[in-house]
């Protein structure tokens, strides 16, 4: 059954992530530190854990969900869909251009994916368990986590829009940058770090794939685009935005608490 | 083991499954809705959904708990022995050695990297088996040149806790300057540079860094660890784009 090849395949790219890991580290500990480690075979149960749980993971994504994903991207780009929902009739007028308001559910898709992939994202769940411990309970994990899947689905939106109007992507990303500039010295201190993280964190096992598929399935439909040039810098405005709804997460909560004073 | 910590153990193991089940939620229900209002169509193979379904829930929950008992306590060990020892160069030689060792091996910039190869070679001029090889080559060095960034990035981290730099302005300089050079750089490798800065973090490297991150900075003292302790990853999602940028102005 193709269920156990996966399973197989799946577990060497997880095994081949953590083989340089854990050389790295048993290196250092043994040779440079000299110091056993602290319950090791906890430790050890552990990585095991985290290696077969994400092979499952994995596997799991790859039968439910990124064939569906990638279809369904394809599918709300093809022309024909995206005409038929601005003009239901006058056949007359079906060999107008379309244009990018058009693509309206292509946008609410885009979204609404990735906010949910980054929701389901084991590393953005690991950042947000250890802030949580670090700040005393202070940080809750279902805010950060919702403020950054915020964040991922504005960029990968934003990023569809790119593709549709062909755009460069260093204008995009110039803005949020200085956007970014700019709330760094407004936001409260402590989270500015975290929010520059959870750029990184949120693109990882889940969203990499779903966005690339997204970005490549558009590309194709779209008259005039290469899809191996505008598939990229999906990924670039989904790293860029989190850092923003984070910053403005902690500015909104702060500013809550000061006008409740 | 002792049985103290088998029974810890499988407690762990009991953070309910709906945990897992609520974090997939909103997946399953954006595919849902648009498959049902918008395209309007059943779903075809249901059951070999039911069955990614399960695997999927099943992962995340055995990851997370290898993350508890596993990844989050070494990390932190780590970073406490390092502290006890006191060498700053063996420290930024294991903030190398991780950053470089977890990407080069990283699945999802192998896959990125040799995407990224066919749209920077592509000479019509050329015939295909010596552009095949080109091709493979620039794979292999945009892969060594991201690996190198993140290893880099560490290191810097690594260095601005031990001093207690500012992490804004570090990272506020390093987006100037890939906006400088972005405009010397062949438009071709523009966005694959910003999109190699995604793409490094992995799954496993993520919780490891902020845990070594984190470790290090409850260990040194005056920092502070909610403001010392997180931005090693901010680090590896920039260096990468601005060594992809020079690469790519050295390779045209």
């Amino acid at each position: 059954m193709n269920l156990v090849a996966l399973l197989t395949d799946a577990l060497l790219n997880t095994l081949r992530d953590v083989l340089p890991i854990v050389v790295v580290i048993f290196a250092f500990q043994l040779l440079v530190l000299r110091r056993p480690i602290l319950h090791w075979p906890r430790v050890a149960v552990g990585i095991v854990c985290v290696v077969l749980g994400l092979a499952l993971f994995l596997v799991g994504l790859e039968l439910a969900l990124f064939p569906l994903g990638k279809e369904m991207a394809r599918q709300l780009a093809d022309p024909n869909f995206v005409r038929g929902n601005a003009q239901p009739t006058s056949a007359s007028e079906t060999n107008l251009p379309i244009m990018w308001h058009f693509y309206y559910w292509a946008y609410l898709f885009a979204f609404l994916i990735s906010f949910s992939a980054t929701i389901a994202e084991p590393a953005l769940l690991a950042i947000a368990l250890k802030a949580h411990d670090v700040s005393g309970g202070t940080l809750q994990v279902w805010p950060l986590r919702v403020a950054v899947a915020l964040g991922c689905g504005t960029g990968v939106m934003l990023g569809v829009l790119r593709i549709i109007l062909g755009v460069p992507l260093p204008y995009f990303i110039l803005v949020g940058y200085l956007l970014v500039i700019v709330q760094t010295y407004f936001a409260p201190r402590q989270i500015v770090p975290l929010a520059y993280d959870s750029g990184g964190v949120t693109t990882s096992t889940v969203t990499v794939p779903l966005v690339a598929a997204l970005g490549l399935g558009l590309a194709e439909q779209i008259p005039g685009r290469d899809p191996l040039e505008e598939g990229f810098g999906m990924i670039a405005l989904a790293v860029l935005f989190p850092m923003i709804t984070v910053m403005g997460y902690a500015q909104l909560a702060q500013w809550w608490i000061s006008r409740r004073r | 083991m002792k049985l103290s910590e088998t029974r810890d153990l499988l407690w762990l193991f009991t953070r309910p499954i709906w945990e897992s089940t609520r974090d997939l939620l909103p997946i399953v229900a954006t595919v849902g809705l648009f498959q049902v209002l918008v395209f309007r169509q059943a779903l075809e193979n249901w059951a070999q959904l039911l069955v990614g379904l399960i695997l999927v829930i099943l992962g995340l929950t055995l990851f997370v708990v290898g993350l508890k008992i596993g990844l989050f306590p070494l990390g932190e060990q780590m970073a406490r022995d390092f502290a006890r020892k006191g060498s700053v160069p063996w420290l930024i030689a294991f903030a190398f050695a991780l950053g470089f060792g977890t990407t080069f091996a990283e699945p999802a910039l192998i896959a990125v990297a040799s995407k990224a190869a066919e749209l920077a070679v592509n000479d019509s001029t050329t015939a295909t088996a010596q552009q095949e090889v080109l091709q493979q080559r620039f794979a292999l060095i945009l892969r060594a040149t991201v690996a190198v960034a993140v290893g880099f990035a560490l290191v810097i981290g690594v260095v601005r806790i031990i001093l207690g730099w500012p992490l804004h302005y570090l990272i506020m300089a390093g987006y100037a300057l890939v906006l400088l050079i972005t405009p010397l750089a062949p438009s071709n490798i523009i966005a694959v540079a910003y999109d190699s800065g995604g793409v490094t973090t992995s799954t496993i490297t993520v919780p490891l860094t902020a845990a070594l991150g984190v470790g290090l900075a409850s260990s040194i003292k005056g920092r502070n660890p909610l403001l010392d302790g997180f931005g090693l990853i901010a680090f590896a999602s920039l260096t990468p784009i601005i060594f992809v940028l020079i690469l790519g102005m050295l390779w045209s």
